[in-house]
Parts: C-alpha cells; structure tokens; sequence
C-alpha cells in the first residue's frame, strides 16, 4: 500500500485548519441504527477532504467533520467482530478511563455536563463556520435534516465563539495558541524553525507507517483501517475569575502579574517563549512564527530558571528532556467557547472555556500518556508535589515551583485554573470509510 | 501517578507490605492495575521460562549491556533505573530468567520506554529467548506489554534505608556533596 497521503479521502480536520471565527458541534445518538445510517448518508456529502477543503478555503464559509464513539459504531450496526478489533481505550471510552486521565474529583465524569458522559453518545458533528451567520444558517439546515432521520437525537450542542482581539488565536486567559503544532511528512506544510521534523503519517493518520516502520491493521475491516484516526474530545472550563485574582495575588505590579502568568504557561501571553525572552516580553517575538517555537530546554534551560519544569508548555511538550518525543506528538484543534471576561470585569459565574480535539493513531500511547504522565504526574521532573499547573488535577493542596536564583519561589496551594467539563474518545474515519458506515446493512 | 515524595522521611527507613495482588486498592492505570510506589520506588520482577538451549544467549546479553553502557553511560538513562538484576536459575530441568528492576517511572511507562529503546538501538531484547513471548513484539508494542505484566509477580515485602527517594535526588545530593567538597579545598 502506498504511504503517499490520500487527500482526498482524509478528513480535512486533520490536516488543514479552517479560517473560522465562530462554529458549533453537536451530540448526538441514534435510538435506531437505520436512522444513524441515513443520517450519516444525507451529511457525507458536506463532510469534505483535505484536498476539497484546502482547494475550496477561500470560496467556503462552513467546514464540517463527523465522528463516532464506540458505542455510535454499535448503534450504526457495525458487526461485533470489527467493533471488537479496535484499541481497547477507545472501546472503553473516555468515561472509563477518568482515573488514568486524572479526571477526578471535581473533574470526574459524574460531574459533567451536556450529557458527556453518557452511553448514548454516538456522534459527534463539528461545524466550523467562518461567521455566526454562517453558523446559524447550517444550524437551521442540520435540523431540518435531522428531522427526516427517525430517532437521530441531539443530546447537546456548544457553539463556539473566538474571544477577541480576534487578529491571532488565544484562550480565554489571553495566552496565544496554535504555536507548536506537529506537520505531518508529506502533508505539503514545513515546521516552524524549532518544531523538529516532518513527523511520519502513521503517528496520526491510520494506515500509514509510524514514526517506528509500523502501520496498524486496526481497526476492521480494512477500510476502516485507512486514513481515519482518533479524536480525543475535551471541553475544559477556564475559570477567568480566578485566574486573574491568582495572578493580582502573587504580582505587586501588571509586569510582576504577566511574569507569573508567563511562569504557569512557559510563555508570556504574547506566545514569546520565556526561554527565548526570559525576563520581560517581547510581543513582536510571540508573533514571529519563524522565531516563536526555536528553543530547547536540555542545554538553554536546564534548571528552569527560565521555563519552570512543572510549567504547561514544558509538560506538554518537554521538547529534548524527554524518550521518544516523535511517539507522543499530537495534533491539537478546536476552539473557545462562552463569552468573553472584559479586563476589568468581575468574575461574572458564566462557563467559558476551550473545546477541544486531540487528534492521534494511539490514545494509550500519545492523549493517555500526555494525561498520566506529563499533566498528572505528581512527581514529574522530581517535582514531588505538582501538576500541570493549567490542565492537571488540582484540588487546591499542590504547589508550583518557580526556580530562581538564590532560592526558588514557591506559589503553595495552587486553585484549579480549568475544570473538566466533558470529553469522549471519537474514531474519526476517512471519507470511504463513512460511506462503508452509512451503507452497513443495505444488503440485508 | 507517583506518590508525593515529599510527605515521607527518608532519614526513616521504611518497609511495606503488599497484598498478593501486589497493590491496596484497584487503581486503572493505562495498560491495566497501577503498583503502588513503595519505599523502594517502583520495580518490578518479571520471571518467565527462557526456550531450551537459549541459555548461553541469554547470558551473552549481560555482556551486551556491559558493553552498550560502557561505550554510552547514559544509553538506559530514559528507563530513570535504580537498579538491574538479571538471574537465571533451574526448577527440574526448565531454565528460569528474573528480571528484577527497580526505577522511578511507572511500570507502563518504563516498558513503553524499554520497548522503544530496543527498537531504536536495534538491539534485540533478551525477551525474544523467553517462552511465549510475542513474536510481533517489534508492530506491537501493546504485546510486549502484556507480556510483562502476565509474567510479573508483584512483591509482598519491599524495604527502603532511605525511602521514597529517586535517583535522581540521590544523584544531586551527591553532587552536592562534591561541590561543598570543591569549595572547601578551594578555600584552603
């Protein structure tokens, strides 16, 4: 089988991102597998391929992407055979594995919302629109359509909003995002200086040879097997409020205030690595793509003097201070959610968040191990009493550590910045393999 | 998900004792139950029947390994080891191989690592002598896991003098003591 990439079969997801502000995704089950397969049948031809997609950027204002859970691939009436050739994790679902992901506590699945931790989650349908008009009208179409699908049911839905400035990509806390995105060999894109090498398909994509000479024969049958992937979904809440009360606490001055924020991220909020830009920010660097990810951390920072080790950025990616890098990779998309906190605005208890995709050929070995190990790992580093101090569990008795000279700062009893809010693990087939979906049973 | 190192004394020495599962409550971790960190850090003893006449091979490994860490001390330092002890001994007329390590990863993580190591260096893991070990170790790293996790036996007593330290903190605190040393020759 060839290891040139098929475009025209990939979803576009996973290989382009598209120029939306706004987008929603919806939930859904099928009460009944005829009606998931007809629904499925009258989407596929709005479902586009990377090649259709990047061929199609400017003269599109609506990109969309389907998927299923292990429990949407049952109800569309997968047979039990293949349903059970696929990774254990993913048959499981994210709710199952909430103690390996460090989804306790406040963050554990029984407090949830949207009925994200249900098993009648089966699909999920990603719009990407590039206005709120936009996003309206296919809300109003996907209705219609499902109204012709008998016992196709939305369980939820999250319209997504871009939170302002809206001239580069941020979060909720003002950190700049997109910076250090894996390209995948083959895909056309080149790394930005620092981000390493093209990365082998198979680590993303099914199909293909990974990053060891290996392609997976899962999942069955073979067209199945070809050009889809795993979605790891998170919808994380940012608790703005408490965030800016944490940074006013631990910073006399706004420059004090930006330093600790820069400290918890590893960047400052422009995107300027602190490695690169260690003792003030340097915006114009934060925007600079070709200067913004060229660091690392083994001989520039080894004590993180600059880049605290239990620091977000270098948890999620430890860059040279880490095994078998290229295995662990991921690609991130997706997008914020709820309203904008004015600066000045008291914390006004309105969820707000990132709902996001992680996209890899291995939950276990790439979304899991990043979870278990570099987010939750209390002992990261020898860190001894840390998490991420961003996404990881924190129920208010771990610290961070702020290496300096003399002696390190220690921020103690660290309040949770995010909060779980719901997640699913989503198989995300290529185009071929939608219609196989759409068609099964048609014979009988 | 490690202990947190700090709330233990090392200057306390420390025993545990486990249950026959080899951990207190079930915890998931992502190839199966999480061992408990214990005051001699994380380990474990693999133990599995080699092939007939693959004994000298195995043997041969020790020298292997001798010579892989000589020509790069650092080559295993991913694996975060306190310690290796391999050893081979007879029930009737069956060949055994232990494998006992103790190190401060968690046991998915350390054989990921391990799996990947030997892929990389293209040494061949001393496991493709033990009976039953999968043959599609290399595609299938998951294998090679549940390999050893079928093949460990967990320890019901484990000790530690200085408990609950890493290598890497002893590693420091040696470090430290050569430079305090460094600095009172240098004030002579």
């Amino acid at each position: 089988m060839s290891s040139e990439l098929e475009f025209d079969d990939i979803q576009h997801i996973l290989l382009t991102r598209a120029p939306a502000l706004t987008g929603r995704y919806e939930f859904l089950s099928f009460d009944d597998p005829a009606g998931g397969r007809m629904w499925l049948a009258r989407i596929l031809d709005k479902v586009q391929s990377a090649k259709d997609a990047g061929a199609t950027f400017a003269s599109n204002n609506r990109w969309v992407t389907v998927a299923f859970t292990w429990n949407g691939l049952k109800a569309l009436g997968l047979d039990i055979p293949f349903l059970e050739s696929f990774p254990p994790e993913f048959k499981q679902g994210m709710v199952a594995r909430a103690e390996i992901l460090g989804d306790t506590g406040a963050n554990a699945p029984e407090h949830w919302t949207a009925e994200m931790a249900s098993p009648d989650l089966h699909a999920i349908v990603i719009l990407f629109a590039r206005d709120a008009e936009e996003r309206v009208r296919c809300e109003g179409e996907h209705k219609k359509l499902l109204l012709e699908c008998p016992g196709v049911r939305v369980l939820s839905s999250l319209d997504l909003e871009a939170t302002p400035p809206f001239d580069y990509a941020h979060d909720h806390f003002g950190y700049r995002d997109r910076l250090s995105q894996p390209v995948i060999e083959g895909s056309g894109e080149e790394p930005t200086p620092g981000s390493g090498g093209p990365l082998k398909a198979g680590e993303f994509i099914l199909g293909y040879p990974d990053e060891e000479g290996n392609i997976s024969g899962q999942p069955q049958p073979d067209i199945l097997a070809r050009n889809g992937s795993y979605m790891a979904y998170r919808r994380l809440e940012e608790h703005v409020g408490a965030f800016r009360d944490f940074l006013r606490q631990h910073g006399m001055t706004k420059d004090d205030q930006e330093l600790v924020a820069a400290k918890l991220m590893g960047r400052w909020r422009s995107g300027a690595p602190l490695v690169l830009a260690p003792d003030r920010d340097d915006p114009a660097l934060g925007a600079n793509q070709e200067r913004n990810n060229n660091f690392n951390y083994k001989n520039e920072d080894p004590h993180g003097y600059a880049v605290p080790l239990g620091s977000h950025c270098r948890r999620m990616n430890p860059r040279d201070t880490a095994a078998n890098m290229n295995r662990r990779r991921m690609i991130r998309r997706g997008a914020t959610y709820g309203p904008h906190l004015a600066e000045d605005a008291t914390e006004d208890g309105q969820e707000r968040g990132i709902a996001a995709f992680v996209i890899c050929a291995s939950l276990v070995r790439q979304f899991e191990f990043a979870q278990n190990v570099w987010a939750n790992d209390r002992n990261f580093h020898e860190l001894g009493n840390e998490r991420d101090p961003i996404i990881g569990n924190q129920d208010g008795t771990l610290e961070f550590k702020i290496p300096n000279r003399p002696i390190r700062k220690t921020l103690k009893s660290l309040p949770a910045f995010t909060s779980v809010r719901g997640g699913a693990y989503f198989f995300l087939p290529g185009l071929k393999a939608l219609k196989y979906l759409a068609s099964l049973g048609s014979t009988s | 998900m490690s202990d947190d190192a700090k709330t233990h004394d090392w200057t306390k020495p420390a025993a545990m004792a486990l249950p026959k599962e080899g951990y207190f409550k079930l915890e998931q971790g992502r190839y199966g139950p999480t061992y408990p960190r214990t005051p001699a850090n994380h380990g474990f003893t693999i133990i599995a029947k080699i092939k007939p006449g693959k004994e000298q091979t195995v043997r041969d490994y020790g020298n292997t390994i001798e010579k892989a860490v000589a020509a790069d001390p650092h080559c295993l330092a991913v694996l975060k080891l306190h310690y290796l002890r391999w050893v081979l001994f007879d029930i009737g007329t069956d060949t055994y191989f232990m494998y006992q390590g103790i190190f401060d990863t968690d046991f998915d993580k350390y054989t990921e690592d391990a799996v990947a190591l030997f892929a990389a260096t293209g040494i061949t893991t001393v496991f493709t002598n033990l009976v039953g070990f999968p043959e599609d170790w290399k595609t299938n790293p998951t294998s090679f896991i549940k390999f050893v996790r079928e093949h460990q036996r967990p320890s019901f007593l484990e000790y530690g003098e200085y408990p609950f330290v890493t290598a890497e903190e002893i590693k420091k605190a040696l470090k430290l003591k050569a430079s305090f040393s460094t600095m009172l020759d240098q004030m002579q």
